[in-house]
């Protein structure tokens, strides 16, 4: 029986009818009284030198309040990266310094250079067109071969080179592996290109600076994934405020994907414009300005090799990757493609030697960052790929050559050759399951159905493994995390026995309120109605690290529970006081505090009314009150895997990739709410065949981005997407988190490009022709070219 | 946005006066004028909406047979048609319902994209674009990207479309825009075979005439399958090489003659 409240149950998504009914509250619906608008004057340019920012005129325009340029920030810090990479010859990697405007060069188009602040947009973005800047065009750096080995023209004059760092995972294994790939009986290599994404949240960011001169408190509303490291970023690094005269408050969001993690340099421009000019400051992103400023994803040119023997072992794998930075390192940058991607090159295999080599480039282009799988969907699509084509060249059935190489169920806790150890997983059992669910017994049938129809069908298979639920501090800490990655809740019991939950973990789309309500109902025994969530403001919320990587349940849903854990432990104090027993003979079950062996009782809300009406309470051993909080540092990632199966019909007279099925089998541990993890599955694998057969940012040889609307770069919609079937019965639980519960929010972005590209060869490699390998996206003119120059 | 006046006369003869104006710019459902304002890269000094006019919108068949469309129609109105089936179900592929239910067939052809379905559809008919001062048939109407006949200040009224015997528009989406990436429009009449396509040419929508020589023939796909389109003339882009856009040309010609039978 299904259950309707609590863990396991699909409770029907809270937030949904705000959002659904237009009540969400989203940055730009805020309005602070007095508040002044801020347009920002960017580069058209990819490469510049500013000799020259002329304000005059621009300052007289009507309204015009302040105009900021770089050197109003000259002595501030820099926005900082977030991680350091240490280069495989063990120099630090380069650090150029961030200034929230441009000073002496603009680095890509969109760059801001100055900043106007006027009574209305329409006058601000008047004035941005009246400032005079003399900006001399330098050459572009655009190709990542080509600015490593150019060591003229830099992006950053001032570290010698365009190379950030050349990372080696593990630089002492090198040697192993390379003699691994000399006595390797059969050898699959492939180059490819993981294509920069431009993630495209639906709502496009919003910040409001406000300065208070009474206090000197400021006031950021911003759209961020995680308001605290924001404010850590902006205060202690940036602007030099102190935290405790800093709150930054993240509303409701429209989605992030990653690209409302980072701290921009427009948060600190209307932080410091309300300071100058004593009023709020309040700036709104346009679409043009986020295809040109959110941090972008993925772009990784990549060379993998892998090594087997006749029979399709796997003896070793070798990477060598480009990943590029773009202009400045945004600050997660540099992690992205190293540990969140050189760590997983192992996949759900036995491999015994891995290597993995990234180089970082700086480039004149929009920075990169982490986007929905961060690394792992990199790591996944070069590995499933190469699969893919070395069991084509050793003629070995897809699902054989992975079930050969996966680590078995009894090998468990697993150490990789790139120093991962999994806990927990049964790759097997989510294969089988995606064999059954996408019925790939009738792949046949119904390949032959479209060959009558003149279209070519194929079976694309990936089976992806992940590390999310980021992180250990200690082991990222080692690994050069600046930051740690804990979280933390409070749960803050009302007098009538309902609740709030106060949690580091920030929701801007994922569903929190319903989930964690539905985990703290069910240890408490209580209605999920009872208990309110709250996230998103510095000046409510523990100090928690945010959401990405996976995290919310599998950490900040740890925190809860321990935090809830300590509720309990209270109120059975509270309990045995007003029952007159011993604390140790109170049971707490179902919602109500009994004395065992006796029928005393009290229920959850008796004892949170006497906890704030303690009127004979042993004050030496017993507070009033009842509210706790909890801080909750993972022991490890959480490792979910699954089995995805796609299926294509292509129509080989225009290259048309229609996707007709995918089905997909994952095992995220114990699971909390299936309708919400469906969800999470469904969104994931949209945005993965977006990637695979759509979305590109594309630009020409000066830097000129060539998608900067929807004009030209291409978003799927629900037409583009099959009915998806999804399951997660298979489930190994997470080891060593309180819920057994594993990240699912990236998985689906990670698993499944790869499938529906390996589909698309498999199309392209029946009907008399042979394609060996696309690029995505793979669209219909890669598809007709491909198969032109196969023929 | 910069600033404008905005007017929206009743008349025809009030929007052409008002037209007169220096940098007035006649404003049909918006749907590519008022994107190209917010992005600030046009900066009229008027607006002068077409929408007040009485009648501009109507839709109805004259004693010649013709399907008459008023300028204002939306893609929407034309979409519910039955007259004229091919032509219908063009204008229900423009874009997406908030689109087609702004959008005109008059902003359309004025504005003449290389890309938009409505060229093809009126010049695959061999329809007449009737101004405030003339008709104009469509084979001198067009004249290269986002250039037509009309003169400053002259607005379409209504097109006047004949209806063949069969009729097809294949359209084969750009993958962001989803308009054309290259389209093609077959009408058979009683007298011959035209053939429109629109997204491929840089001089933008054109009649195939090799197609409709062969296709007068026989009106059937094989009688192409000979023929080859020059690529010179292609437009090439992120989307598609000129090659490709060559070879959609016959792919889709050829498309829309089996699905016209
Ligand atoms: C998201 C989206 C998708 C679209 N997809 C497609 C598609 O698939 N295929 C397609 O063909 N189009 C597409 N379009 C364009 C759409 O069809 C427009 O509606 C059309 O091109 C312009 O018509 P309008 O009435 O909106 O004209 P407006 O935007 O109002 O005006 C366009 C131009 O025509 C002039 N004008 C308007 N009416 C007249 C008139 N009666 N006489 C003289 N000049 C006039 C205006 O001055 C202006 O220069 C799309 C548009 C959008 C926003």
């Amino acid at each position: 029986m299904p259950k309707d409240s609590g863990i396991g149950a699909s409770s029907k998504r809270r937030e949904d009818v705000r959002f659904l009914t237009g009540k969400g509250k989203y940055t730009a619906d805020i309005s602070v009284k007095d508040q002044t608008f801020a347009a920002f004057a960017r580069s058209s340019v990819a490469h510049g030198r500013i000799n020259s920012i002329d304000i005059a005129a621009a300052e007289a325009m009507p309204g015009v309040l302040a105009v900021l340029t770089g050197e109003d920030f000259a002595e501030v810090g820099g926005n900082p990266a977030g991680w350091l990479i240490t280069s495989r010859d063990g120099e630090p990697m380069k650090e150029p310094k961030r200034s929230p405007l441009a000073i002496g060069k603009v680095r890509h188009v969109g760059d801001a250079y100055a900043a106007v602040i006027a009574e209305t947009a329409a006058q601000a973005r008047d004035a941005v067109e009246a400032l005079d800047a003399d900006i001399e065009e330098l050459d572009a750096i655009v190709d990542m071969s080509e600015a490593i080995e150019n060591s003229d023209n830099l992006v950053h004059d001032e570290i010698g080179t365009n190379l950030c760092y050349d990372w080696g995972w593990i630089e002492d294994n090198k040697a192993a592996v390379d003699a691994a790939f000399e006595s390797a009986p059969h050898v699959t290599s492939l180059e490819l290109v993981n294509n920069r994404l431009s993630p495209n949240a639906m709502e496009p960011r919003v910040s409001i600076g406000d300065y208070d001169a009474s206090t000197g408190d400021y006031t950021l509303h911003t759209t961020s994934q995680n308001p605290h490291v924001t404010r850590l970023l902006i205060g202690a690094f940036v602007m030099g405020i102190p935290e405790n005269k800093l709150t930054v408050i993240a509303p409701d969001v429209g989605g992030g994907f990653g690209s409302k993690i980072y701290h921009y340099g427009e948060e600190a421009v209307v932080l410091a414009a309300s300071k100058k000019i004593n009023r709020p400051v309040k700036w709104v992103c346009d679409r043009s300005e986020a295809f040109v400023t959110d941090a972008h994803g993925r772009d990784h040119v990549t060379k993998i090799e892998l090594a087997t023997d006749k029979e399709g072992n796997f003896l070793a794998v070798r990477t060598e990757t480009q990943a590029n930075m773009g202009a400045y390192l945004s600050n997660f940058a540099t992690v992205t493609p190293t540990f969140l991607h050189g760590t997983l090159m192992a996949g759900p295999y036995k491999t015994p030697h891995v290597y993995v080599n990234v180089k970082a480039v700086f480039t004149n282009t929009v920075p990169v960052d982490a986007y929905r799988g961060a690394g792992r969907p990199e790591a996944t699509y070069s590995l499933e790929r190469v699969i893919d084509k070395c069991a084509r060249e050793l003629g070995i059935d897809q699902l054989e050559i992975r079930r050969k190489n996966f680590i078995q169920p009894d090998q468990f806790p697993y150490t990789t050759p790139v120093a991962l150890v999994y806990d927990t997983g049964d790759y097997d059992a989510t294969l089988d399951k995606v064999a059954e669910i996408g019925d790939l017994a009738g792949f046949a049938a119904r390949r032959e159905a479209s060959e009558a129809k003149g279209k070519l069908r194929g079976l694309g298979i990936s089976t992806w493994i992940e590390a999310c639920g980021i992180a250990p501090s200690a082991l990222v800490g080692q690994l050069g995390a600046r930051v740690g990655l804990f979280d933390a809740a409070t749960v803050r019991v009302n007098a009538t026995g309902s609740l709030a939950v106060m949690t580091g973990a920030h929701s801007h789309g994922q569903g929190h309120e319903t989930v964690f309500a539905q985990v703290v109902a069910e240890k408490l025994g209580i209605a999920e109605e009872q208990i309110e969530i709250v996230h998103g403001d510095t000046s409510k919320i523990p100090f928690g690290m945010g959401s990405y990587g996976s995290r919310s349940l599998a950490v900040c849903g740890s925190a809860i529970v321990r935090a809830t854990e300590k509720i309990i432990a209270k109120a059975t104090k509270i309990a045995a006081h007003m029952m007159e027993a011993d604390a140790a003979d109170v049971v707490f079950e179902n919602g109500n505090f009994t004395v065992a062996g006796t029928d005393k009782s009290k229920s959850f809300g008796d004892v949170a009314l006497c906890a704030y009406v303690p009127h004979n309470f042993p004050h030496e051993e017993l507070e009033p009150g009842l509210e706790e909080s909890a801080f909750y540092d993972p022991a490890n990632f959480t490792y979910p895997a699954g089995a995805y199966a796609c299926e294509v019909e292509v129509d080989p007279d225009t290259g048309e990739v229609d996707v007709v099925g995918f089905a997909a089998a994952d095992d995220f541990g114990n699971v909390i709410n299936p309708m919400v993890v469906n969800g999470q599955v469904h969104g994931g694998v949209g945005q993965g065949i977006g990637q695979a057969l759509m979305e590109c940012v594309v630009h020409d040889g000066n830097g000129q981005p060539l998608t900067g609307s929807y004009m030209d770069y291409a978003m799927p919609r629900a037409n583009d997407v099959p009915s998806y079937v999804v399951d997660h019965s298979c489930q190994t639980p997470c080891t060593h988190n309180p819920l057994g519960v594993k990240g699912c929010g990236e998985a689906g972005a990670i698993g499944s490009p790869p499938a529906v590209v390996n589909a698309v060869i498999d199309a392209l490699q029946s009907g008399g022709i042979n394609v060996t390998h696309v690029d995505m996206p793979v669209s219909p003119s890669r598809v007709w070219n491909a198969i032109q120059a196969a023929k | 946005m910069y600033n404008f006046d905005f007017v929206k006369p009743s008349t025809v003869d009030e929007a052409v006066a008002a037209l007169a104006d220096e940098d007035a710019q006649a404003l049909g459902g918006g749907q590519t004028l008022i994107p190209t304002l917010k992005q600030r890269l046009a900066m009229p000094s008027k607006l002068v909406s077409l929408k007040g006019i009485e009648g501009l919108d109507k839709i109805f068949v004259d004693r010649g047979g013709n399907l008459v469309i008023g300028a204002a129609a939306t893609h929407a109105q034309v979409a519910a048609t039955t007259d004229y089936p091919a032509l219908a179900s063009l204008a229900a592929r423009i874009g997406d319902p908030a689109v087609r239910n702004r959008g005109t067939i008059g902003g359309s052809l004025a504005n003449n994209d290389p890309s938009a379905c409505y060229p093809a559809g009126a010049l695959g008919s061999g329809a007449t674009i009737v101004t405030n001062g003339r008709s104009i048939e469509a084979d001198d109407f067009f004249e290269g990207l986002f250039e037509t006949a009309l003169e400053e200040g002259e607005i379409i009224t209504e097109v006047r479309f004949p209806i063949p015997e069969k009729a097809c528009y294949m359209k084969f989406i750009q993958p962001a825009s989803r308009f054309p990436l290259t389209a093609v429009f077959v009408a058979k009449f009683a007298d011959g075979v035209r053939v429109a396509v629109t997204g491929a040419s840089n001089d933008g929508v054109f009649r195939w005439s090799d197609a409709e020589a062969a296709l007068n023939t026989t009106f059937d796909a094989g009688s192409i399958s000979e023929l080859s389109v020059d690529a010179d003339d292609m437009i090439s882009d992120i989307h598609g090489s000129s090659e490709y856009r060559a070879h959609l040309v016959k792919v889709m010609t050829a498309r829309a003659v089996k699905a016209a039978l």
